[in-house]
């Protein structure tokens, strides 16, 4: 590790906000660099209560982020806030608009908000999304809350990193049917129909329980079903509440512990992952044995897992990153 | 993968009172095109937003567009503020309708590029490429 990330970590755990934007910046080039810091710092996490917010395009993540934002400050709570938006699979390019929504904190220090493009990563985050909040929670942030890149059915990463999962809805979009079948529904803690001052919300607000219902467990967390409008702030203190029961659950029933486990699995596999994936194909000497690989593939001197085999074996074989 | 080390990062800000945002609209996109990640905060944008977003972001270049006139007011307050946040290797660029006699002094005050109407999106792209670190 450098001086210059050694001196960043340091000024980091002072409080300094230049510092962990900086470091974030490092983080998002999941590079040996980057995670010797990560390393250095995550001593230093574990402390904060992560929130995600997902639901689909438009559905008012940002809008309500802001407002949980000033509920959180009202109760004397620090804040980081990391808002993830698509990248272009073609030009690697991004539009992160979601802090347009979330302006007003600027003479606040104790609110520190991030944007980051997914780069890649197709489940609703970045890859380094994890990192930011480790990042964030080494600050000293009290509560951190992720919002994912406008989710359908498939980006469902957020319970890799949040303790609490919001998921928003809003009147009039799609069908019940739709809303049974996606796998997203599973994984919300507190359900929000947003835009509740539109057409809809209580047939929206009807489909939902009919929905939860059919999976109801016995006994466990209850997930409660709230309507909101973000725009004016109706029904977010309701929102905050539910979050605050949810997370006294987990800590009460012991639920935690199984969260907790939940989430560095899926962290852990995530490393693993994307280790092997950059090594594939980042590294050069990889890159050409893969190459090589799938030429002998091809043209049947051998067969997909025992190229596979080799491949594992030639990277197992290495230490260090 | 693609898996670009150190991505360029622009904020793309309006400041002061200005509701002209075509401008700012059509130049995030041409360089969220050109690959560049792009902070877009909206319109009406204090100087202290704008340096605190840049901190906050981590970006290598800050945009200003502005077409209301008060561009000689906010630059200065916005070139202090992110001087007093450690933040004087941005690379500061502004747009918009700015006067002739204006850009000596915008110059000095640290601001690198000043692009007006018609400027063709792909020169700023260019611009940005060259010079961002
Ligand atoms: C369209 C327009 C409007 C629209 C704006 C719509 C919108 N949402 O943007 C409407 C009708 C709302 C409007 C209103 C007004 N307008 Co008007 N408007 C224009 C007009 C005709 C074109 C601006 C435009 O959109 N151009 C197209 C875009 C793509 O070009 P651009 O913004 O210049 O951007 C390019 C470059 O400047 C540069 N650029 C711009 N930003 C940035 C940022 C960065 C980082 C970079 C690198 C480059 C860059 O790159 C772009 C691409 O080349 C101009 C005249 C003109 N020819 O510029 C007057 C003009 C800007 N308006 C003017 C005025 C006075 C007004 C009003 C006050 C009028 C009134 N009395 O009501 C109001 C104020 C509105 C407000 N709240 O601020 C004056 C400003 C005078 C001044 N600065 O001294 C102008 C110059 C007209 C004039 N000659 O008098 N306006
Ligand atoms: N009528 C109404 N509009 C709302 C409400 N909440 C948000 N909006 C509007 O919905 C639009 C999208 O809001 P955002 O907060 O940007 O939505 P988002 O889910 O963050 O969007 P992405 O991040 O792009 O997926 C904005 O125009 C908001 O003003 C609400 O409760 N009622
Ligand atoms: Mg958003």
């Amino acid at each position: 590790m450098t001086q210059d990330t050694r001196k960043l970590i340091k000024q980091l755990l002072k409080g300094n906000r230049r510092a962990a934007a900086r470091l974030m910046t490092l983080a998002e080039s999941m590079s040996p660099e980057a995670h010797a810091a990560i390393k250095q710092l995550y001593p230093h996490t574990g402390k904060a209560h992560i929130i995600g917010v997902t639901g689909p395009p438009g559905s008012g993540k940002s809008t309500l982020v802001d407002k949980l934002i000033e509920e959180f400050r009202a109760q004397g709570r620090t804040v980081g806030v990391v808002a993830v938006d698509p990248s272009s699979p073609f030009t690697g390019g991004a539009l992160l608009g979601d802090r347009i929504r979330m302006n007003r904190f600027a003479s606040d220090h104790d609110v520190f908000i991030r944007s980051m493009g997914s780069r890649g990563s197709l489940g609703g985050l970045a890859w380094a999304t994890h990192d930011v909040v480790h990042i964030l929670d080494a600050l000293g942030k009290d509560i951190i809350i992720v919002e994912t890149v406008g989710a359908g059915q498939a980006e469902v990463d957020i319970i890799q990193i949040a303790e609490t999962v919001v998921l928003l809805s809003v009147p009039g979009l799609g069908d019940d049917i739709q809303t049974i079948k996606a796998g997203i529904m599973e994984i919300g803690n507190v359900f929000v129909i947003n835009k509740a001052d539109l057409d809809g919300a209580d047939r929206r607000y009807a489909e939902l329980q009919m929905a939860l219902e059919l999976d109801r467990k016995p006994d466990g967390w209850q997930p409660p079903i709230l309507k909101a409008i973000a725009t004016t702030g109706e029904g977010v203190s309701e929102v905050v509440k539910a979050i605050q029961s949810h997370h006294d659950y987990l800590i009460e029933s012991g639920e935690i512990a199984q969260n907790r486990e939940r989430r560095y699995c899926a962290q852990l596999e995530t490393i693993v992952e994307h280790s092997f994936i950059r090594k594939l194909f980042v590294e050069p000497e990889e890159q050409a044995l893969f190459q090589q690989l799938v030429q002998e593939v091809n043209e049947r001197k051998t067969d997909p897992y025992t190229a596979a085999e080799r491949l594992i074996l030639h990277l197992i074989k290495q230490k260090g990153n | 993968m693609t898996e670009a080390e150190q991505k360029i990062r622009v904020l793309i800000a309006k400041p002061g009172l200005d509701g002209h945002d075509r401008g700012a609209k059509v130049v995030a996109r041409a360089l969220r095109d050109a690959g560049f990640e792009v902070i877009y905060t909206g319109l009406r944008q204090t100087p202290e937003q704008i340096a605190e977003a840049a901190l906050q972001e981590d970006v290598t270049v800050v945009g200003l567009s502005i077409l209301s006139g008060a561009h000689m007011r906010l630059f200065p307050e916005i070139m202090k503020l992110l001087k007093e946040r450690g933040m004087d290797d941005t690379l500061v660029i502004a747009g918009g309708i700015i006067p002739e006699d204006d850009i000596k002094p915008l110059k000095k005050l640290g601001i690198k590029a000043i692009f007006g109407p018609g400027t063709p999106t792909t020169e700023i792209v260019e611009y940005i490429r060259t010079n961002a670190k």
